[in-house]
């Protein structure tokens, strides 16, 4: 199992130690040009998580191949992932093609940001666009919201994907005093501990669907959270929300598995792997 | 600049200074910093911490003002002493210290950082603004301070020629940059992280989006 950053949550340039606490390091994710992000106000705390609405600020794909990508290399000693996005198909195959090379470890396509338009085509036509251009592993992170979450996830297996990531965040909205939206944009991105049901969902109904490594993430706060999240099939796990109130959560959340795993009755987290589905497999036959 | 440290503090002391409430914790091994830095204070049940800049560094403590108007600010002002709390800093880029003829300007809560940035410049002229007379009774925390009320402005009370240091809400900071557009100013924002992790805190200025955790929260245009 790797711990891993999801993508948008950290910047290994302002914060490389906590970079380096992880087994791999996701990007923000980059688009072909540059972009400022939405304007204030762009985050909003709610009962039980958060709402973001950036927007994908980036600096566009010319820079971070030029720049970024160099300078992250030089900084952290771990794997880059590099997340990906766009706004057709092309745009996502043109900046896989470019990524190609020792830098880049594996790219997430960010197939499921809540604060940009969506792309015209479907998750596994975008895939398949970057798989015939890069020899990279391609992960798809995926939306939660479809309810039928398996089929996607066959169709970007099928189209050449070598793992998935999920879940993203939920789109949510929250109100201020005078009932206005509090996000400028008006609905954002929901994370924090809200979506971890959501993800544990996800990550069983994605493991029915395929064999292929699944990145599990979704409002993990606790090593509890991530053993839970092996339990229904996540090969790896990754930290979003909570490293906004703890930069020291990855190191926490380790020592924290290795307990919870002893208290759950297995020596490693590996050991948990699968347990929550063969339960539900079990009461189904 | 002093690197930030994540510690687990004790509060030592609680006190409302009219409406808002005063916090101290034990320093430990974290920096106070200079007038202006912040730090990120645990909210007790709340998913994000809420930034708060640094109002007083007694011996051995770090004091906040807050205003309990929101979910995580009633919850710090619930804390008791003894109770423990997770403290993040000091962050962020506080005011440049090498002025000549400082005048320190503070609006309502704004006035947070002022005290320690009093006390740092040896005791300046300051003029602060206020809603009501309970809520200037703050004043209290920076001796001397001239202090207005509401519907009187502080832009009202700022002489020409000094270098204006302020803090305050956005239509205050706006207006003190008009008469005085060298001034160093503390905007704030949203944040959910505080070291340049969720790029959630910009503000807008001139049409131009600043990232306040690692390019404030002291700006200065000129």
């Amino acid at each position: 199992m790797l711990l891993l950053n999801a993508s948008g949550c950290l910047d290994a340039l302002t914060a490389p130690d906590v970079a380096s606490s992880f087994d791999v390091f996701v990007t923000k994710t980059v688009t072909p040009e540059p972009r400022e992000g939405n304007p204030p106000i762009r985050i909003a705390e709610t009962d039980a998580g958060m709402l973001n609405a950036i927007g994908l600020a980036n600096p566009g794909r010319d820079f971070f191949i030029g720049q970024t990508l160099s300078r992250l290399v030089r900084t952290i000693d771990i794997p880059i992932w590099v997340s990906v996005g766009g706004f057709n198909a092309r745009d996502y195959a043109e900046t896989c093609e470019q990524l190609d090379g020792d830098a880049v470890a594996a790219i997430e396509l960010n197939l499921s940001c809540p604060n940009v338009d969506e792309a015209p085509e479907s998750a596994a036509e975008i895939v398949a666009a970057c798989r015939s251009v890069t020899a990279n592993p391609l992960y798809a992170k995926l939306s939660p919201h479809s309810w039928n979450l398996g089929e996607t996830v066959r169709a970007v297996e099928a189209a050449g994907a070598d793992g998935v990531s999920l879940v993203n965040t939920l789109r949510g909205m929250a109100l201020d005093a005078r009932l206005a939206p509090t996000l400028s944009r008006g609905a954002g991105g929901y994370s924090g501990p809200a979506l971890k049901p959501v993800a544990l969902a996800a990550v069983m109904a994605a493991r029915r669907a395929t064999q292929l490594p699944i990145v599990g993430m979704g409002g993990v706060q606790s090593g509890r959270d991530a053993l839970e999240l092996i339990a229904c099939c996540a090969t790896h796990v990754a930290l979003g929300t909570v490293l906004f109130a703890d930069p020291d959560a990855s190191a926490r959340v380790r020592a924290e598995l290795i307990d919870e795993c002893g208290r759950a009755g297995f020596e490693r987290p590996d050991d948990a792997f699968g347990v929550a589905l063969g339960i539900v497999a079990r009461m189904a036959n | 600049m002093s690197k930030p440290r994540r510690e687990r503090r004790s509060v030592t002391a609680v006190e409302a200074v009219g409406p808002y409430v005063l916090i101290q914790v034990d320093r430990g091994g974290i920096d106070p910093g200079v007038p202006g830095q912040f730090f990120m204070l645990e909210a007790p049940g709340r998913v994000l911490p809420r930034p708060m800049s640094l109002c007083l560094a007694p011996r051995g403590e770090l004091a906040f003002l807050l205003d309990p108007i929101g979910l995580g600010t009633r919850a710090l002002a619930a804390l008791e002493r003894g109770d423990r709390l997770h403290v993040f800093g000091p962050l962020g880029n506080g005011f440049r210290l090498d002025v000549p003829r400082p005048l320190l300007v503070g609006g309502g809560i704004g006035i947070a950082p002022l005290p320690y940035l009093h006390q740092a410049l040896d005791r300046p002229p300051a003029v602060l603004g206020f809603r009501s007379e309970h809520h200037a009774e703050a004043a209290v925390l920076v001796p001397n301070a001239e202090v207005v009320i509401d519907p009187v402005y502080v832009t009202e009370a700022i002489p020409h020629g000094r270098d204006v240091l302020a803090c305050g809400p956005e239509p205050m900071l706006e207006a003190v940059r008009a008469i005085a557009p060298a001034a160093q100013l503390a905007w704030e924002a949203p944040m959910a992280c505080g070291y340049g992790a969720c790029y959630g805190c910009v503000v807008e200025i001139e049409g131009k989006l600043k990232r306040l955790c690692v390019e404030g929260p002291v700006l200065c245009f000129s």
